[in-house]
């Protein structure tokens, strides 16, 4: 008993100090820029001056919350096509769908930048057909496509995973006791697989609250979220370096990301409650 | 055993190569790191560096003064030589980050022309080789715009709604609010908090005309027709125009900032000799032609502008003379606060 906790131990150490280091010790930071000022003394200014930045906050939310509910719509019909496929047929199709992982996140996301742009391949396919163009680029509808773009597998992936993991058999169950496909997707299948719709929203939520590449490259540096302002404030891109600013926006938004979870994760605890009565 | 034994050798060697590795890196071969600005420079030249004198060079970039500040200033990474602008020069002399140069190791620095030594960023010509000069200009394609418009060289063209949507504008705080700082006819250097106001007002109402607000993606942007006008630097102007021959470019008539970007040793660098070796070759006659043609920026190497084609140093808005030169002003380092309220009235325009 003694020796089994002990390699336990063993195996656990360089997991948890890869954590303290990469993971405790930068919040412990972040904390420690947030609640001090460029002289090392405790302040609370900086996390009251958040309140200056209250229309990019809401903006920035804005915008994720509309780019989860596209991935969500868009990921959970594909998702359930897929897992219904013939095996072999699935590992093809989740191979496409993380074909455009493979190549960098930046070039992809410039690559929009010249299909959306005045005249960029879209707007000359419509001029060559006769039409008259649109206006695509630099606005937020073009970010929150980045956004939809860049993350959709995330949300792909996981509703794929829980979906595959219900056996056809639960399906051919309901039906017997005379369901119709409204009442097996409501009570069967949207149920067990609510896990796997948190994990996906809360990874495109989570990087698309804090983007900031997606915003200047698409949005035209019009388009400002708080990731923008966070990046500015510790790069000094706007000609001032400041942490102590930067700690405390990037606290903010990690407190309502971890809000936004808590939430999520209540939904999941009804749910799996719920699918076991 | 047998099998042993041969990987008890390999092991040893491969022990053996790794620690006489580490001992160069100390002792032998020199590594040099030099930051520099995005594409300013022809690569070509840094392995001839290495061969005349042995020492190695890891070269990286950046995209703005302000990111190559946040990476010194944070004491992340070392850096021996780097080619800052002319206020942040001075910010930098400041902060006490520079080492002064031992010109007799720099006996090349002679042939930087008079005029660009001893500027204010660095009065004592004590701390800086100066690396290209030039101001900022507004280039726009010809198609795009009436001539009429152009023909007033006036930064009024960057507000005229006609061209609204077509307008790009710098995404950088300083080169941003000296355009509207001039526009307005006020130094590009105020310390007066109400003319960065009214600047500020001035790019909040053109706010609405600008198309996107960018840096490096102007090349693009210009080149392909997707924007009409732009402000930039004159050296760019010339690449884009390469790209692209609907391209012209002035300098607009209420004045422009005259840049220097210049090389300095920082105070920490443990190569002060093997970098001020460095700057004497980026001296060198050919040297200075090489990089004076790659970049497009004016080279303020007197022998290099005797050998490089006249067309090159022929143009007037690149190689500006004396008269045009009068109009423009130098960025200075600004106080604490007036960079305080440029930074807080940025954010500001961004965010709205």
């Amino acid at each position: 008993m003694h020796r089994k906790s002990l390699s336990r131990v063993a195996i656990n150490a360089p997991y948890t100090v890869w954590m303290a280091i990469f993971v405790l010790v930068p919040i412990a930071l972040v904390v420690y820029y947030a609640f001090t000022d460029a002289a090392g003394r405790f302040t609370l200014q900086n996390v009251a001056s958040i309140v200056d930045y209250s229309h990019t906050f809401f903006t920035s939310l804005e915008l994720a919350l509309i780019s989860t509910a596209i991935c969500l719509v868009l990921a959970y019909p594909l998702a359930y096509a897929i897992s219904r496929m013939h095996v072999k047929r699935q590992s093809t199709m989740i191979m496409l769908v993380m074909l455009p992982m493979w190549m960098n996140f930046l070039i992809r996301t410039y690559a929009w930048m010249t299909i959306l742009e005045g005249n960029g391949l879209i707007n000359r396919a419509v001029r060559a057909l006769g039409g008259e163009g649109f206006h695509m680029i630099n606005t937020n509808g073009a970010v929150v496509l980045g956004m939809v773009y860049n993350f959709l597998p995330y949300m792909i992936l996981p509703i794929y995973t829980v979906l595959t993991k219900i056996e056809q058999s639960t399906i051919e169950a309901a039906q017997d006791l005379g369901a119709n496909r409204v009442n097996i997707f409501r009570r069967v299948l949207l149920p067990m697989s609510v896990p796997g719709v948190i994990s996906g929203i809360t990874m495109v939520f989570v990087p698309a609250v804090s983007t900031f590449v997606i915003s200047k490259l698409l949005g035209g540096g019009k388009t400002f979220l708080i990731g923008d302002i966070i990046e500015n404030y510790f790069l000094g891109n706007t000609g001032t370096v400041d942490y102590n600013i930067g700690a405390a926006l990037s606290l903010v938004l990690m407190i309502l990301i971890l809000i936004s979870m808590a939430i999520m994760n209540h939904f999941d605890k009804d749910a799996s409650a719920g699918g076991i009565m | 055993m047998k099998k042993k034994i041969l990987s008890l050798v390999l092991a040893a060697v491969l022990a053996l190569s790794v620690l006489s590795m580490a001992g160069c890196g100390n002792s032998g071969k020199v590594t040099l790191n030099v930051y520099n600005w995005g594409e300013y420079i022809d690569l070509s030249v840094l392995p001839e560096f290495e061969k005349e004198t042995g020492i190695r060079v890891n070269y990286t970039t950046y995209a703005s003064n302000e990111e190559m500040y946040a990476k010194i200033a944070s004491g992340a990474a070392s850096y021996d030589v780097v080619i800052p602008s002319d206020y942040m020069i001075s910010k930098l002399i400041q902060e006490d980050m520079l080492a002064p140069l031992n010109f007799d190791n720099i006996p090349n620095a002679r042939y930087i022309g008079e005029q660009y030594k001893g500027l204010d960023f660095d009065p004592e010509n004590q701390y800086t080789v100066p690396y290209t000069w030039g101001t900022t200009v507004v280039i726009y394609n010809k198609s795009m715009v009436d001539p009429a418009d152009a023909a007033a060289q006036s930064l009024d063209l960057l507000w005229n709604e006609k061209y609204s949507g077509q307008i790009l504008m710098f995404d950088n705080p300083r080169d941003a609010f000296g355009v509207a700082l001039s526009k307005l006819g006020y130094s590009l250097n105020s310390e007066n908090p109400d003319e960065w106001k009214a600047a500020a007002e001035e790019l909040k109402k053109q706010k609405p005309l600008v198309q996107a607000y960018v840096m490096d993606q102007i090349f693009d942007k210009m080149e392909s027709g997707e924007a009409a006008i732009a402000p930039y630097y004159a050296g760019d102007a010339l690449i884009i125009q390469d790209g692209n021959p609907d391209i012209d470019y002035y300098i607009p008539k209420e004045g422009a900032n005259f840049f220097v970007d210049a090389m300095c040793v920082l105070k920490d660098s443990p190569h002060k000799a093997e970098a001020e070796a460095f700057i004497n070759f980026m001296c060198k006659t050919d040297v200075a032609v090489k990089t004076a043609e790659i970049i497009g920026y004016a080279t303020p190497h007197l022998e290099a502008v005797k050998q490089l084609d006249p067309e090159i140093t022929g143009n007037t808005v690149v190689y500006a003379d004396e008269a045009v030169l009068a109009n423009t002003e130098v960025f200075l380092n600004l106080s604490p606060e007036i960079n305080r309220l440029q930074s807080d009235l940025w954010t500001d325009i961004k965010k709205d």
